[in-house]
């Protein structure tokens, strides 16, 4: 029994043992920045009609910098502060109704896009380099925030897959520009602050 | 902490209603909405959200410009939505997809209009209660939670101070040379704050 409980402990906790004080204040901070990326105004690069809200920056730059269990942390945190009613999603929205409107799942993926833009990161270590975190941003930010958003979007919206994909296509173009920014700032935010990613070693050089 | 959220202070019954059963409330109305398929079944429950609305509010015109606010962001989406089931489906079924999801997004909005923020986070606190067998500290959440909610307007305030370092400097504005700056303060500024909070004992 105890050793059942022990075990989910550590599933729970992962391969650390607890969240140290310092993890809890990274976690929170991030918050602050999803939440201050919502406050940019829409970016128009391409001309066209489709913005780039800051906001999905955000996620990115969450997992590219923290890691994926902080990351998707603090992308849990942050959904869960929007549901309690802080007005902190792009355009000062927030509340319960986000959740249950038509484009909840793209918000509900935020979590699990974090963590695999994280976790790809931490897998291809310090020195940040562009390709690999590349790949991680695209991944993470991009397939894993359709690949959840778009069938929410059909079923809540009862319309089929392909009608549901169609509609969030437009939104591809900004989301690999988005993916390129945040590599470049975390690139820069690496150099600046060394310490977050594990070290690359030869043997995880390969892997990256 | 409440006045940063989108409650609206009030005494009426809606307002006074425990934080867990109006949540409790929204999710069955979210299960019921999916049962629903005829015309006059949505629009009772429109009907119903709209007399929330009343009852929480003063006035009906006042309480349709609330529900309108929250609906705003969304209308295009739901006007995509009810096209396309008008053109597959025909208009009733239109209709009623769309009615029930307004219905749900607007009962929803309320919830939120009328209730603390910090209510919510302690419902939230007592209903993640059994995650403690696990290995999970719901009062860490709850911490966790707070620290968050404080962390908003620090970097809010970093990202002025990033922006008027780089006005004073005369640099355009872009993304990048706002994003790092702003980044990196934030990180030192959660080294401050971990070595506060392990100071306060919450590393053990």
């Amino acid at each position: 029994m105890s050793a059942t409980i022990k075990r989910f402990r550590s599933l729970a906790a992962g391969p650390r043992t607890r969240w140290s004080a310092r993890d809890l204040a990274l976690v929170a901070m991030f918050v602050g920045i999803v939440a201050a990326l919502g406050l940019v105004p829409a970016l128009y690069p391409f001309g066209i009609a489709v913005p780039i809200t800051a906001q999905t920056l955000g996620v990115m730059l969450a997992g590219a910098v923290l890691g994926g269990r902080r990351g998707a942390l603090a992308l849990a945190v942050f959904l869960v502060l929007v549901a309690v009613g802080l007005p902190l999603l792009a355009g000062g929205r927030g509340g319960l109704a986000v959740f249950v409107g038509p484009s909840a799942g793209f918000l509900w993926s935020w979590p699990l896009a974090a963590f695999v833009v994280g976790w790809i990161t931490e897998r291809a270590g310090a020195p940040y380099r562009m390709a690999p975190g590349l790949l991680a941003n695209l991944s993470g930010g991009l397939v894993v925030v359709y690949v959840i958003g778009i069938p929410v979007l059909a079923w809540l919206a009862g319309t089929s897959l392909v009608a549901a994909a169609v509609s969030s296509a437009v939104f591809v173009v900004g989301d690999v520009a988005k993916a390129v920014l945040a590599a470049v700032i975390a690139r820069g935010v690496h150099a600046a602050y060394p310490g977050l990613l594990p070290v690359r070693t030869p043997a995880g050089d390969s892997g990256g | 902490m409440t006045e940063m959220g989108l409650y609206r202070p009030g005494r009426s019954v809606v307002h006074r209603l425990p934080a867990g059963p109006k949540l409790a409330a929204l999710v069955l109305f979210g299960i019921g909405t999916v049962l629903l398929d005829h015309l006059w079944q949505v629009g009772i429950a429109l009907l119903v959200v709209l007399f929330g609305y009343r009852v929480a509010g003063t006035s009906l015109p006042a309480a349709l410009h609330t529900a309108w606010f929250q609906v705003r962001p969304l209308w295009w989406m739901l006007a995509a939505i009810g096209v396309f089931h008008a053109v597959t489906a025909g208009w009733q079924a239109a209709v009623t997809v769309v009615g029930s999801l307004l219905g749900l997004i607007l009962l929803a909005a309320l919830v939120t209009l009328t209730t603390r923020t910090i209510e919510l986070v302690d419902v939230v606190v007592r209903v993640i209660r059994p995650v403690r067998r696990i290995g999970i500290d719901p009062e860490r959440v709850g911490l966790l939670l707070t620290l968050g909610i404080r962390a908003v307007p620090v970097v809010a305030n970093l990202a002025g101070q990033v922006r008027d370092a780089q006005r004073a400097r005369g640099l355009a504005t872009s993304v990048r040379a706002f994003a790092v700056p702003l980044v990196v303060r934030a990180l030192r500024h959660a080294d401050r704050m971990g070595e506060a909070l392990a100071a306060r004992g919450v590393d053990d």
